[in-house]
Protein backbone atom coordinates (compact mmCIF):
# COMPACT_ATOMS: atom_id res chain seq x y z
CA UNK A 1 0.00 0.00 0.00
CA UNK A 2 1.63 3.33 -0.96
CA UNK A 3 1.77 5.92 1.83
CA UNK A 4 1.50 8.85 -0.33
CA UNK A 5 -2.24 8.53 -0.11
CA UNK A 6 -2.36 7.05 3.75
CA UNK A 7 -5.14 8.18 5.70
CA UNK A 8 -4.05 6.45 8.73
CA UNK A 9 -0.76 5.38 8.97
CA UNK A 10 0.25 2.93 12.05
CA UNK A 11 3.65 2.41 12.10
CA UNK A 12 5.11 -0.10 15.23
CA UNK A 13 1.90 0.64 17.49
CA UNK A 14 1.66 -0.66 20.89
CA UNK A 15 -0.98 -0.46 23.46
CA UNK A 16 -2.00 -1.57 26.79
CA UNK A 17 -4.23 -0.92 29.57
CA UNK A 18 -2.89 -2.05 33.66
CA UNK A 19 -0.19 -4.25 31.96
CA UNK A 20 -2.35 -6.21 29.81
CA UNK A 21 -1.05 -5.72 26.04
CA UNK A 22 -3.97 -4.93 23.69
CA UNK A 23 -2.29 -3.81 20.75
CA UNK A 24 0.69 -5.36 19.80
CA UNK A 25 2.74 -3.77 17.10
CA UNK A 26 0.24 -2.50 14.46
CA UNK A 27 1.69 -1.58 11.43
CA UNK A 28 -0.19 -0.51 8.37
CA UNK A 29 -2.68 1.86 6.52
CA UNK A 30 -6.24 2.62 6.01
CA UNK A 31 -6.54 4.19 2.58
CA UNK A 32 -7.61 7.47 1.41
CA UNK A 33 -11.19 7.68 0.22
CA UNK A 34 -11.66 4.12 0.49
CA UNK A 35 -13.84 1.35 2.44
CA UNK A 36 -11.39 -0.89 4.74
CA UNK A 37 -13.06 -3.31 6.74
CA UNK A 38 -11.70 -4.88 9.66
CA UNK A 39 -12.59 -8.51 10.81
CA UNK A 40 -11.27 -10.81 13.73
CA UNK A 41 -13.22 -12.47 16.51
CA UNK A 42 -14.30 -10.82 19.82
CA UNK A 43 -11.06 -8.78 21.96
CA UNK A 44 -8.79 -8.57 19.24
CA UNK A 45 -8.58 -4.63 19.84
CA UNK A 46 -10.74 -3.98 16.95
CA UNK A 47 -12.16 -1.37 18.63
CA UNK A 48 -9.30 0.23 20.88
CA UNK A 49 -7.66 0.53 17.21
CA UNK A 50 -10.45 3.01 16.90
CA UNK A 51 -9.92 4.90 20.20
CA UNK A 52 -6.54 5.06 19.24
CA UNK A 53 -7.31 6.63 15.94
CA UNK A 54 -9.98 8.95 17.31
CA UNK A 55 -7.73 10.32 20.02
CA UNK A 56 -9.66 8.87 22.97
CA UNK A 57 -6.52 6.94 24.12
CA UNK A 58 -2.60 7.33 23.31
CA UNK A 59 -0.51 4.91 22.01
CA UNK A 60 2.49 3.32 24.18
CA UNK A 61 4.89 3.44 21.78
CA UNK A 62 4.98 4.02 17.90
CA UNK A 63 3.54 6.40 15.50
CA UNK A 64 -0.19 6.88 14.24
CA UNK A 65 0.08 9.47 11.07
CA UNK A 66 -3.27 11.14 9.98
CA UNK A 67 -3.28 12.92 7.04
CA UNK A 68 0.42 12.20 7.07
CA UNK A 69 0.76 13.85 10.49
CA UNK A 70 2.02 12.84 13.80
CA UNK A 71 -1.93 12.25 15.77
CA UNK A 72 -0.67 13.89 18.64
CA UNK A 73 0.45 17.50 16.33
CA UNK A 74 -3.43 17.98 16.32
CA UNK A 75 -5.30 19.38 18.77
CA UNK A 76 -7.86 16.48 20.16
CA UNK A 77 -11.02 18.19 19.48
CA UNK A 78 -9.49 19.22 15.90
CA UNK A 79 -8.49 15.60 15.36
CA UNK A 80 -12.03 14.03 17.10
CA UNK A 81 -13.87 16.00 14.29
CA UNK A 82 -11.71 14.87 11.62
CA UNK A 83 -11.93 11.37 12.11
CA UNK A 84 -15.54 10.01 12.79
CA UNK A 85 -16.36 7.49 15.47
CA UNK A 86 -20.02 5.50 15.50
CA UNK A 87 -19.55 3.63 18.13
CA UNK A 88 -20.88 0.25 18.78
CA UNK A 89 -24.16 0.79 20.53
CA UNK A 90 -25.21 3.95 19.26
CA UNK A 91 -24.80 5.99 22.33
CA UNK A 92 -27.45 8.75 22.49
CA UNK A 93 -27.86 11.53 25.11
CA UNK A 94 -31.39 11.98 26.50
CA UNK A 95 -33.13 14.43 23.80
CA UNK A 96 -34.68 14.32 20.84
CA UNK A 97 -33.14 13.09 17.45
CA UNK A 98 -32.50 16.95 16.22
CA UNK A 99 -30.45 17.86 19.86
CA UNK A 100 -28.76 14.61 19.16
CA UNK A 101 -28.29 15.16 15.80
CA UNK A 102 -26.98 18.77 15.79
CA UNK A 103 -24.66 18.15 19.03
CA UNK A 104 -21.46 18.30 17.16
CA UNK A 105 -22.11 21.82 15.94
CA UNK A 106 -23.77 22.44 19.63
CA UNK A 107 -20.67 21.59 21.34
CA UNK A 108 -19.13 24.37 19.19
CA UNK A 109 -21.86 26.79 20.25
CA UNK A 110 -23.17 27.27 16.10
CA UNK A 111 -26.81 25.72 15.44
CA UNK A 112 -27.59 23.07 12.78
CA UNK A 113 -30.11 24.64 10.45
CA UNK A 114 -33.48 22.51 9.95
CA UNK A 115 -32.76 22.38 6.23
CA UNK A 116 -29.53 20.76 6.89
CA UNK A 117 -30.78 18.38 9.55
CA UNK A 118 -33.81 17.49 7.30
CA UNK A 119 -30.69 16.69 4.15
CA UNK A 120 -29.20 14.77 6.66
CA UNK A 121 -31.94 12.54 7.84
CA UNK A 122 -32.64 12.07 4.54
CA UNK A 123 -29.15 11.07 3.77
CA UNK A 124 -29.09 7.97 5.86
CA UNK A 125 -32.71 7.18 4.94
CA UNK A 126 -34.62 8.49 7.96
CA UNK A 127 -38.01 10.73 7.45
CA UNK A 128 -37.72 14.09 8.75
CA UNK A 129 -40.96 13.66 10.64
CA UNK A 130 -38.77 12.11 13.27
CA UNK A 131 -36.77 14.90 14.62
CA UNK A 132 -38.94 15.80 17.26
CA UNK A 133 -39.09 12.47 19.08
CA UNK A 134 -37.50 11.40 22.04
CA UNK A 135 -34.49 8.88 20.72
CA UNK A 136 -35.57 6.63 23.20
CA UNK A 137 -38.62 5.97 20.98
CA UNK A 138 -36.16 4.79 18.00
CA UNK A 139 -35.45 1.37 16.75
CA UNK A 140 -31.94 -0.08 16.94
CA UNK A 141 -31.63 0.33 12.95
CA UNK A 142 -32.88 4.22 13.07
CA UNK A 143 -30.03 4.81 16.11
CA UNK A 144 -27.61 3.11 13.92
CA UNK A 145 -28.42 5.95 10.98
CA UNK A 146 -28.79 8.66 12.93
CA UNK A 147 -25.62 7.82 14.85
CA UNK A 148 -23.80 8.20 11.42
CA UNK A 149 -25.24 10.80 10.67
CA UNK A 150 -24.47 12.61 14.02
CA UNK A 151 -21.03 12.10 12.76
CA UNK A 152 -21.67 13.31 9.65
CA UNK A 153 -22.02 16.62 10.97
CA UNK A 154 -18.58 17.57 11.86
CA UNK A 155 -18.05 16.66 7.83
CA UNK A 156 -15.14 14.10 8.79
CA UNK A 157 -12.37 12.82 6.38
CA UNK A 158 -12.13 9.83 8.15
CA UNK A 159 -15.84 7.90 9.58
CA UNK A 160 -14.59 5.07 11.88
CA UNK A 161 -17.91 2.59 12.35
CA UNK A 162 -17.76 0.06 15.13
CA UNK A 163 -20.00 -2.81 14.08
CA UNK A 164 -23.05 -0.99 13.34
CA UNK A 165 -24.85 -3.63 11.74
CA UNK A 166 -24.73 -6.13 14.58
CA UNK A 167 -27.62 -6.17 15.99
CA UNK A 168 -29.67 -4.97 13.10
CA UNK A 169 -31.99 -7.45 10.76
CA UNK A 170 -31.20 -8.15 7.32
CA UNK A 171 -33.30 -5.46 5.84
CA UNK A 172 -31.96 -2.50 8.07
CA UNK A 173 -28.19 -4.17 7.49
CA UNK A 174 -28.70 -3.92 3.89
CA UNK A 175 -29.96 0.17 3.89
CA UNK A 176 -26.99 0.49 6.65
CA UNK A 177 -24.41 -1.30 4.01
CA UNK A 178 -26.03 0.73 1.07
CA UNK A 179 -25.39 4.09 3.34
CA UNK A 180 -21.84 3.43 3.89
CA UNK A 181 -21.22 2.62 0.29
CA UNK A 182 -22.82 5.76 -0.64
CA UNK A 183 -20.91 8.05 1.78
CA UNK A 184 -18.30 6.97 0.35
CA UNK A 185 -19.10 7.78 -3.10
CA UNK A 186 -20.92 10.70 -2.52
CA UNK A 187 -18.23 12.78 0.30
CA UNK A 188 -14.92 10.78 -0.85
CA UNK A 189 -14.63 9.93 2.98
CA UNK A 190 -12.13 6.98 3.98
CA UNK A 191 -14.10 4.53 5.69
CA UNK A 192 -12.75 1.55 8.34
CA UNK A 193 -15.96 -0.47 9.31
CA UNK A 194 -15.67 -3.45 12.30
CA UNK A 195 -17.76 -5.86 11.38
CA UNK A 196 -18.21 -9.83 12.40
CA UNK A 197 -19.93 -10.08 9.36
CA UNK A 198 -17.66 -11.62 6.60
CA UNK A 199 -20.21 -11.48 3.93
CA UNK A 200 -20.34 -7.94 4.45
CA UNK A 201 -16.46 -7.01 4.32
CA UNK A 202 -16.28 -9.31 0.89
CA UNK A 203 -18.73 -7.28 -0.53
CA UNK A 204 -18.82 -3.50 0.54
CA UNK A 205 -14.55 -3.39 2.01
CA UNK A 206 -12.06 -2.48 -0.67
CA UNK A 207 -9.06 -3.67 2.00
CA UNK A 208 -9.99 -5.88 4.66
CA UNK A 209 -7.40 -5.81 8.03
CA UNK A 210 -7.79 -9.58 9.96
CA UNK A 211 -6.84 -8.77 13.66
CA UNK A 212 -6.52 -11.65 16.07
CA UNK A 213 -4.96 -11.44 20.08
CA UNK A 214 -4.14 -7.51 19.49
CA UNK A 215 -2.39 -8.41 15.98
CA UNK A 216 -2.53 -7.38 12.77
CA UNK A 217 -2.37 -10.83 11.29
CA UNK A 218 -3.29 -10.45 7.29
CA UNK A 219 -4.07 -7.32 5.51
CA UNK A 220 -5.38 -6.72 1.87
CA UNK A 221 -7.76 -6.25 -0.54
CA UNK A 222 -11.14 -8.17 0.79
CA UNK A 223 -10.91 -11.32 -1.25
CA UNK A 224 -7.93 -12.30 0.93
CA UNK A 225 -10.61 -13.40 2.93
CA UNK A 226 -11.13 -16.01 0.13
CA UNK A 227 -7.93 -17.57 0.25
CA UNK A 228 -6.19 -16.37 3.31
CA UNK A 229 -2.34 -16.82 3.47
CA UNK A 230 -2.09 -16.96 7.46
CA UNK A 231 -3.17 -19.99 9.52
CA UNK A 232 -5.31 -18.36 12.23
CA UNK A 233 -6.83 -16.67 9.98
CA UNK A 234 -8.01 -19.75 7.66
CA UNK A 235 -9.17 -20.77 11.12
CA UNK A 236 -11.44 -17.57 11.64
CA UNK A 237 -12.58 -17.32 8.40
CA UNK A 238 -13.66 -21.00 8.73
CA UNK A 239 -15.61 -21.00 11.98
CA UNK A 240 -17.22 -18.01 10.28
CA UNK A 241 -21.17 -18.59 9.54
CA UNK A 242 -22.24 -15.45 7.30
CA UNK B 1 -27.51 20.93 83.78
CA UNK B 2 -25.76 18.51 86.33
CA UNK B 3 -23.43 15.65 85.59
CA UNK B 4 -26.21 13.27 87.30
CA UNK B 5 -28.85 14.50 85.87
CA UNK B 6 -27.16 13.85 82.34
CA UNK B 7 -26.52 10.07 84.16
CA UNK B 8 -29.79 9.49 84.40
CA UNK B 9 -30.52 10.49 80.67
CA UNK B 10 -28.80 7.59 80.10
CA UNK B 11 -31.94 5.73 80.15
CA UNK B 12 -31.99 6.72 76.16
CA UNK B 13 -29.39 4.89 75.33
CA UNK B 14 -30.43 1.58 77.17
CA UNK B 15 -33.89 1.59 75.69
CA UNK B 16 -32.13 0.90 72.42
CA UNK B 17 -29.32 -1.54 73.71
CA UNK B 18 -32.33 -3.13 74.83
CA UNK B 19 -34.33 -3.05 72.45
CA UNK B 20 -31.40 -4.38 69.93
CA UNK B 21 -30.67 -7.20 72.42
CA UNK B 22 -34.21 -8.42 72.46
CA UNK B 23 -34.71 -8.32 68.94
CA UNK B 24 -31.64 -9.28 67.58
CA UNK B 25 -31.03 -6.24 65.68
CA UNK B 26 -27.19 -6.35 66.45
CA UNK B 27 -27.00 -2.80 66.73
CA UNK B 28 -25.36 -2.71 70.88
CA UNK B 29 -22.16 -2.72 69.61
CA UNK B 30 -22.67 0.46 67.30
CA UNK B 31 -25.06 2.23 69.77
CA UNK B 32 -22.05 1.79 72.25
CA UNK B 33 -19.57 3.06 70.59
CA UNK B 34 -21.15 5.94 69.39
CA UNK B 35 -22.14 7.26 72.84
CA UNK B 36 -19.09 7.07 74.35
CA UNK B 37 -17.50 8.92 71.25
CA UNK B 38 -20.34 11.35 71.58
CA UNK B 39 -19.77 11.85 75.76
CA UNK B 40 -16.08 12.19 75.23
CA UNK B 41 -15.73 14.30 71.78
CA UNK B 42 -18.37 16.63 73.12
CA UNK B 43 -16.96 16.67 76.76
CA UNK B 44 -13.54 17.61 75.27
CA UNK B 45 -14.76 20.34 72.80
CA UNK B 46 -16.67 21.41 76.00
CA UNK B 47 -13.36 21.87 77.68
CA UNK B 48 -11.52 23.04 74.76
CA UNK B 49 -14.05 25.41 73.73
CA UNK B 50 -14.28 27.08 78.01
CA UNK B 51 -10.25 27.25 77.05
CA UNK B 52 -10.70 29.18 73.83
CA UNK B 53 -13.57 31.28 75.37
CA UNK B 54 -11.53 32.66 78.31
CA UNK B 55 -8.46 33.34 76.36
CA UNK B 56 -10.17 34.93 73.92
CA UNK B 57 -6.84 34.70 71.50
CA UNK B 58 -6.75 34.83 67.81
CA UNK B 59 -4.43 32.16 67.94
CA UNK B 60 -6.68 29.44 69.82
CA UNK B 61 -9.76 30.52 67.31
CA UNK B 62 -7.63 29.55 64.37
CA UNK B 63 -6.62 26.34 65.99
CA UNK B 64 -10.26 25.40 66.59
CA UNK B 65 -11.04 26.18 62.84
CA UNK B 66 -8.28 24.64 61.59
CA UNK B 67 -9.17 21.20 63.53
CA UNK B 68 -12.75 21.71 62.47
CA UNK B 69 -11.37 21.72 58.70
CA UNK B 70 -8.58 18.99 59.45
CA UNK B 71 -11.55 16.27 61.16
CA UNK B 72 -14.36 17.34 58.04
CA UNK B 73 -11.40 16.77 55.11
CA UNK B 74 -10.69 13.17 56.79
CA UNK B 75 -14.10 12.55 57.45
CA UNK B 76 -14.99 13.67 53.57
CA UNK B 77 -12.24 12.17 52.01
CA UNK B 78 -12.97 8.66 52.15
CA UNK B 79 -16.13 9.07 49.91
CA UNK B 80 -13.90 10.40 47.07
CA UNK B 81 -10.53 8.47 47.06
CA UNK B 82 -11.22 7.80 43.59
CA UNK B 83 -10.71 11.47 42.69
CA UNK B 84 -6.97 12.51 42.52
CA UNK B 85 -6.13 15.20 44.85
CA UNK B 86 -9.71 14.94 46.67
CA UNK B 87 -7.56 15.82 50.10
CA UNK B 88 -6.45 19.74 49.15
CA UNK B 89 -9.97 20.16 46.70
CA UNK B 90 -11.63 19.27 50.24
CA UNK B 91 -9.35 21.52 52.33
CA UNK B 92 -9.68 24.21 49.57
CA UNK B 93 -13.35 23.65 49.73
CA UNK B 94 -13.57 24.20 53.26
CA UNK B 95 -11.64 27.37 53.65
CA UNK B 96 -13.30 29.06 50.95
CA UNK B 97 -16.49 29.03 52.53
CA UNK B 98 -14.79 29.70 55.75
CA UNK B 99 -13.40 32.60 54.79
CA UNK B 100 -16.60 33.89 52.64
CA UNK B 101 -19.28 33.17 55.06
CA UNK B 102 -16.99 34.51 58.45
CA UNK B 103 -15.48 37.62 55.79
CA UNK B 104 -19.19 38.81 55.27
CA UNK B 105 -20.37 38.24 59.12
CA UNK B 106 -17.95 39.84 60.59
CA UNK B 107 -16.73 42.07 57.95
CA UNK B 108 -20.85 43.89 57.91
CA UNK B 109 -20.33 43.24 62.05
CA UNK B 110 -23.15 41.39 61.68
CA UNK B 111 -22.01 38.80 64.32
CA UNK B 112 -19.48 40.36 67.15
CA UNK B 113 -15.50 39.34 66.54
CA UNK B 114 -15.55 36.46 69.39
CA UNK B 115 -15.07 33.64 69.84
CA UNK B 116 -18.02 32.49 71.00
CA UNK B 117 -19.86 33.34 68.01
CA UNK B 118 -17.26 32.63 65.27
CA UNK B 119 -16.53 29.23 66.69
CA UNK B 120 -19.83 27.71 66.67
CA UNK B 121 -20.92 29.51 63.32
CA UNK B 122 -17.16 28.18 61.39
CA UNK B 123 -18.35 24.49 62.91
CA UNK B 124 -21.83 24.68 61.27
CA UNK B 125 -20.54 26.23 58.48
CA UNK B 126 -17.73 23.59 58.01
CA UNK B 127 -20.02 20.77 58.82
CA UNK B 128 -22.51 21.81 56.60
CA UNK B 129 -19.76 21.86 54.15
CA UNK B 130 -18.83 18.41 54.42
CA UNK B 131 -22.03 16.45 54.55
CA UNK B 132 -22.52 18.34 51.38
CA UNK B 133 -19.10 17.29 50.03
CA UNK B 134 -20.12 14.09 50.70
CA UNK B 135 -23.80 14.14 48.81
CA UNK B 136 -21.60 15.93 46.18
CA UNK B 137 -19.06 12.94 45.60
CA UNK B 138 -21.00 10.75 46.26
CA UNK B 139 -23.43 11.48 43.38
CA UNK B 140 -20.72 12.56 41.32
CA UNK B 141 -18.77 9.24 41.22
CA UNK B 142 -22.06 7.31 40.35
CA UNK B 143 -23.08 9.73 37.66
CA UNK B 144 -19.69 9.77 35.87
CA UNK B 145 -19.59 5.77 36.46
CA UNK B 146 -22.87 5.42 34.98
CA UNK B 147 -22.91 7.78 31.89
CA UNK B 148 -19.15 6.74 31.19
CA UNK B 149 -20.52 6.44 27.37
CA UNK B 150 -21.99 9.56 26.97
CA UNK B 151 -19.21 11.15 28.25
CA UNK B 152 -16.81 9.53 25.61
CA UNK B 153 -19.23 10.23 23.11
CA UNK B 154 -18.94 13.90 23.28
CA UNK B 155 -15.43 13.58 23.54
CA UNK B 156 -15.38 11.88 20.31
CA UNK B 157 -17.47 14.19 18.58
CA UNK B 158 -15.08 16.93 19.52
CA UNK B 159 -16.62 18.18 22.65
CA UNK B 160 -14.34 19.29 25.72
CA UNK B 161 -13.98 18.01 28.99
CA UNK B 162 -16.25 20.38 30.42
CA UNK B 163 -18.64 19.70 27.96
CA UNK B 164 -18.34 15.57 28.42
CA UNK B 165 -19.22 15.76 32.23
CA UNK B 166 -21.81 18.81 32.39
CA UNK B 167 -24.74 17.24 32.96
CA UNK B 168 -23.11 14.97 35.55
CA UNK B 169 -21.76 17.65 36.89
CA UNK B 170 -25.35 19.88 36.89
CA UNK B 171 -27.03 16.94 38.37
CA UNK B 172 -25.05 16.06 41.34
CA UNK B 173 -24.60 20.07 42.24
CA UNK B 174 -28.29 19.75 42.16
CA UNK B 175 -29.03 16.89 44.18
CA UNK B 176 -26.61 17.51 46.52
CA UNK B 177 -27.98 21.20 47.29
CA UNK B 178 -31.94 20.04 46.72
CA UNK B 179 -32.36 18.77 50.65
CA UNK B 180 -30.78 21.93 51.73
CA UNK B 181 -33.05 23.87 50.22
CA UNK B 182 -36.30 21.60 50.39
CA UNK B 183 -35.70 21.19 54.57
CA UNK B 184 -35.31 25.24 54.57
CA UNK B 185 -38.96 25.22 53.34
CA UNK B 186 -40.77 22.72 55.84
CA UNK B 187 -38.62 24.34 59.06
CA UNK B 188 -40.34 25.21 61.74
CA UNK B 189 -43.15 23.81 60.57
CA UNK B 190 -42.24 20.11 61.97
CA UNK B 191 -39.40 20.76 63.83
CA UNK B 192 -37.55 23.51 65.56
CA UNK B 193 -33.72 23.54 64.14
CA UNK B 194 -31.46 22.29 66.86
CA UNK B 195 -29.73 25.36 67.37
CA UNK B 196 -32.51 27.67 67.65
CA UNK B 197 -34.30 25.28 70.32
CA UNK B 198 -30.64 25.14 72.51
CA UNK B 199 -31.08 28.65 72.43
CA UNK B 200 -34.63 28.79 73.95
CA UNK B 201 -34.06 26.25 76.53
CA UNK B 202 -30.95 27.71 77.51
CA UNK B 203 -33.22 31.02 77.75
CA UNK B 204 -33.16 33.23 75.12
CA UNK B 205 -35.58 35.21 73.77
CA UNK B 206 -37.69 32.99 71.17
CA UNK B 207 -37.92 35.97 68.56
CA UNK B 208 -33.76 36.52 68.92
CA UNK B 209 -33.30 32.89 68.55
CA UNK B 210 -35.10 33.02 65.58
CA UNK B 211 -33.55 35.97 63.67
CA UNK B 212 -30.14 33.99 64.64
CA UNK B 213 -31.26 31.42 62.92
CA UNK B 214 -32.42 32.73 59.99
CA UNK B 215 -28.75 33.74 59.70
CA UNK B 216 -27.57 30.51 60.33
CA UNK B 217 -30.06 29.19 57.37
CA UNK B 218 -29.15 31.63 54.96
CA UNK B 219 -25.69 31.17 55.69
CA UNK B 220 -26.26 27.22 55.35
CA UNK B 221 -27.75 28.36 51.75
CA UNK B 222 -24.49 30.05 50.51
CA UNK B 223 -22.29 27.17 51.57
CA UNK B 224 -24.17 24.13 50.57
CA UNK B 225 -24.30 26.11 46.98
CA UNK B 226 -20.51 27.04 47.14
CA UNK B 227 -19.22 24.02 48.44
CA UNK B 228 -21.41 21.53 45.46
CA UNK B 229 -19.77 24.27 42.86
CA UNK B 230 -16.47 24.33 44.30
CA UNK B 231 -15.60 20.44 44.69
CA UNK B 232 -17.21 20.27 41.24
CA UNK B 233 -15.79 22.66 39.46
CA UNK B 234 -12.35 21.42 41.17
CA UNK B 235 -12.61 17.70 40.86
CA UNK B 236 -14.02 17.25 37.21
CA UNK B 237 -10.92 18.26 35.54
CA UNK B 238 -8.93 15.19 37.00
CA UNK B 239 -11.10 12.78 35.01
CA UNK B 240 -9.28 13.89 32.31
CA UNK B 241 -5.83 13.89 30.63
CA UNK B 242 -4.12 16.30 28.69
CA UNK B 243 -4.94 15.02 25.34
CA UNK B 244 -8.29 15.31 26.32
CA UNK B 245 -9.19 11.29 27.04
CA UNK B 246 -11.47 9.86 29.85
CA UNK B 247 -9.89 7.94 32.54
CA UNK B 248 -11.73 5.73 34.02
CA UNK B 249 -12.59 6.11 37.37
CA UNK B 250 -10.51 3.33 39.68
CA UNK B 251 -12.56 1.15 41.83
CA UNK B 252 -12.97 2.27 45.01
CA UNK B 253 -11.47 0.07 47.81
CA UNK B 254 -13.96 -0.54 50.20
Amino acid sequence: MASVNAAVQWNHVTFSVNGKTILQDINGTFLEGKITTLVGPSGAGKSTLFKLCNGLASADSGDILVAGKEIDSYAPVELRRMVGFAMQDATMVDGTVYENLAMPLTLQGKELTEDKANELLKLVGLPATISDQSTKDLSGGQRQKLSIARTLVNRPSILLLDEITSSLDRVSQQDVEALIVRINKQYGTTIVWITHNLQQARTIGDYTWVMINGQLVEAGESFLLDQPENDEVRLFVKGDNS
Amino acid sequence: MSYLSLAITLIFVIIPLVLSRTLNLGLEKDTLIATVRSIIQLLAVGYVLQLVFESEHLFYILLMIILMIAAATQNARKKGVQIKGITWKLVLTFITVEVLTQGILLGLSITPTTAQYIIPISGMVIGNSMVLSILFLNRFISEVETKSKETELILSLGGTPKQAVHKQLITSIQASTIPTIESQKTIGLVQLPGMMSGQIIAGADPLQAVLFQLLILFLLLTTAVVTSIMLGYLSYPTLFNERMQFLKLEKSKK
